[in-house]
């Protein structure tokens, strides 16, 4: 993860951006990767702006000026992508949806992210029985399926209660909890590995204080992975909401648009043939995780140097020598254990 | 100056490895692994007890509305929930000890029985996945690796996180859409058609895996009927986990692919194809049985997911029954249990490893 720093030797300060900077040191195929996900996130991100103004209709409307929705209409010009069984507008659901998801992760992430790498820095910098104690929860929760973890906080936290803050906030929550023992490993790790440098050191001999060797000198250092970790776990996020929405935990389909729910009333739908209304839901869902993990995933390739991909000029010589800097046996990459 | 002295605390981690490593031995290490399921689950019961009776008593929750006041009170007080929460904790930390998951509220059963009667249905749809997974992945995997950076490698990669993108409920709802509905050729829901179900009935003793039960029948119908019934829940759950060992085998092939061995074996005239599928693949399946522990606490997330897609009547399509009844006794009976499940599932997976790599015991 190194080379962000390496290449940022800055020659200009666009190119030193983290994500532009990749984009201009991969090639070939890796490229075509990452523009992708860029594409589709940024095409997410969009929507998620645009919604009010390019959505023909709201999430919850069920009538406009010529009289009721029809319901589990086929596409038309006048419903471009049909009906579903409740009557609404299926292209207006979707393009609201993004809205709700980009809600979600947002607090998800922020509130993991912040409890994550506090505790990590805490437990990794002043160990003892805490540090014991912080590491066998982690343990625990992050070896439990993450979907039942998050289906008993949702129960805890929403209590059925499904307004748009209500249900947002019972999904985001129950995320976190998912999603903070990652966090926490790594910088946990991190910071045990830093407290052994030699600036650290040489910090606590001249009688720094610890809060100030914590904030300063391996805070920064211990969360350079995180922009990473965002995107892989922003699609993850995307996913457990869906699955929530899916079982029944979703939001009120009156409060805010949810791909999850809508899927689960489309299921019914399917036998009879009626596939308009799960389709598009499931492929908003899979286009937004598509592109969101291709980000990630080529970030993660394009900082280590042993698995970026190489320009030909060296051709399978070369390819052959950096093969053989072996890439560690991936066993349990956070990405990997869950989804 | 304290900070000075707190500088050697970084080794006791370091050091901790080494002294077990000392003691060595695999029954050491399984009994040692063997005592941690004990703190995993203990930690598990108590967030999921607590967090589920922050909201509350379950009977008010699943009959809340329904019950006059006073009856509910008297409910409440019969099954001892008006007692201190501690106290309760601890009784409950006996019952689990004795085997005693809770009583359901709605229709008054144990959880226990749950998993006999429903166990076997999400057995055997993780195995099928499961299949499915390794069926898919591995070969695949292997060719993204011998193709590295080529377009099939490019392909298959997409196909990968394609494969971790889709949820579980959206391409079972894509298999039911062509499969069941427009072509027509499997059954879009359930485990088994009623009439099997009826013919399956009559063995002694049944198993409760369908296709064990129908090979024993000897009816060929039923056995068509049972795997016609697996085939899409089990595509569906192993697509998820196939992406994961597709990725895995092909990082891991390619690190082996670079060893001296592999260049030995090159240089001495052994095709490439052999290459991949002898010397190189056997090295780079030992990572796989490790993640294959992690993947069955995803599966048996899935699974949940599964279940309801396709009504398959297995622990959890149970735990959405109740979910939606608000029995959380039940919920949390079910949660444990699984929860244990997951526990020991790692604890054989970890010795599993051990026993083929002996690099693992420490």
């Amino acid at each position: 993860m190194s080379t962000a720093t390496i290449s940022g030797r800055k020659k200009s300060f666009l190119s030193g951006l983290p994500v532009i900077s990749h984009v201009n040191k991969s090639v070939g195929l890796q490229r075509g990767m990452l523009i992708t996900g860029l594409v589709l996130t940024g095409l997410f991100l969009l929507s998620t702006v645009l919604a009010p103004f390019i959505a023909p209709y709201g999430y919850s409307q069920l009538s406009d000026a010529s009289g009721s929705f029809p319901t589990q209409e086929a596409p038309s010009s006048k419903h471009l992508l049909g009906t579903t069984v409740g009557g609404y507008d299926v292209l207006s659901r979707v393009l609201w949806g993004s809205q709700t998801a980009v809600t979600v992760i947002v607090v998800a992430v922020a509130m993991s992210i912040f409890l994550g790498v506090a505790l990590g820095l805490l437990s990794g910098y002043f160990g003892g029985w805490l540090d014991r104690v912080l590491v066998v929860i982690a343990d625990a929760i992050y070896a439990f399926p993450s979907l039942l973890l998050a289906i008993v906080m949702s129960i805890v936290i929403s209590r059925g209660q499904s307004s748009f803050w209500g249900g947002i906030l019972a999904c985001a929550f129950s995320i976190t909890v998912v999603f903070v023992p990652q966090y926490f490993r790594v910088i946990r790790a991190e910071t045990i590995r830093l407290k052994a440098e030699p600036f650290v050191e040489s910090a606590m001999v001249l009688g720094a204080s610890s809060l100030r060797i914590i904030t300063r000198h391996i805070f920064k250092n211990a969360t350079r992975t995180l922009p990473l970790m965002f995107t892989l776990n922003a699609s993850e996020a995307i996913l457990t909401l869906a699955g929530l929405g899916f079982l029944g935990f979703g939001i009120e389909p009156s409060s805010a648009a949810e791909w999850g729910f809508d899927l689960n009333k489309a299921m019914a739908d399917a036998s009879s043939g009626i596939w308009w209304t799960g389709v598009f839901p499931g492929i908003a869902i899979v286009l937004t995780v598509l592109g969101l993990t291709l980000v990630g995933e080529s970030i993660n390739d394009l900082n280590d140097p042993r698995l970026r991909g190489r320009k030909r000029a060296g051709g399978k010589a070369s390819r052959a020598k950096a093969a053989a800097g072996t890439p560690q046996p991936e066993t349990g990459s956070p990405e990997a254990g869950k989804a | 100056m304290t900070t000075l002295i707190e500088v050697p605390d970084v080794e006791p981690d370091a050091v901790a490895p080494k002294s077990k490593s000392a003691g060595g031995g695999l029954g050491r290490y399984i009994v040692v692994r063997f005592f941690l399921i004990i703190p995993t689950i203990f930690i598990l019961v108590t967030l999921v007890f607590f967090l589920m009776r922050v909201i509350g008593d379950p009977i008010t929750a699943a009959q809340g509305g329904r019950l006059p006041p006073d009856v509910l009170a008297q409910r409440i007080h019969d099954a001892g929930y008006d007692r201190p929460i501690i106290f309760q904790y601890f009784e409950y930390l006996g019952q689990l000890v004795t085997g005693n998951f809770g009583t359901t509220i709605t229709d008054r059963r144990p959880v226990v029985e749950m998993l006999s009667t429903f166990g076997a249905a999400t057995l055997e749809l993780t195995i099928n996945a499961l299949i499915v997974a390794l069926a898919v992945g591995i070969p695949l995997g292997m060719i993204a690796a011998q193709r590295r950076d080529k377009a099939t490698d490019a392909f298959l990669r997409c196909f990968a996180i394609l494969c971790y993108a889709t949820p579980v409920f959206f391409s079972g709802l894509l298999l039911k859409l062509t499969f069941s509905v427009w072509l027509g050729w499997l059954p879009v829901a359930g485990r088994v058609s009623t009439r099997t179900e009826l013919t399956m009935g009559q063995l002694a003793a049944p198993s409760g895996i369908y296709w064990l039960d129908a090979l024993r029948s000897g009816d060929f119908n039923a056995l068509g009927d049972v795997v016609s019934h697996a085939v899409l829940p089990a595509i569906a759950l192993g697509l998820l986990t196939a992406g994961v060992f597709l990725r895995l085998v092909r990082t891991n092939v390619i690190g082996t692919l670079g060893k001296d061995y592999v260049e030995a074996g090159r240089s001495r005239g052994v095709s490439e194809f052999r290459l991949v599928t002898k010397h190189a693949y056997k090295p780079a399946l030992i990572p796989i049985i490790t993640v294959m522990g992690l993947q069955i606490a995803l599966m048996l997330g899935g699974a949940v997911l599964t279940e309801t897609t396709f009504e398959w009547k297995g622990l959890g399509y149970q735990l959405v029954q109740y979910l939606n009844a608000r029995d959380f006794v039940a919920v949390q009976g079910i949660v444990v249990l699984l929860a244990v499940i997951v526990a020991i599932t790692n604890f054989v997976v970890d010795v599993v490893a051990a026993l083929i790599d002996p690099r693992v015991r420490y």
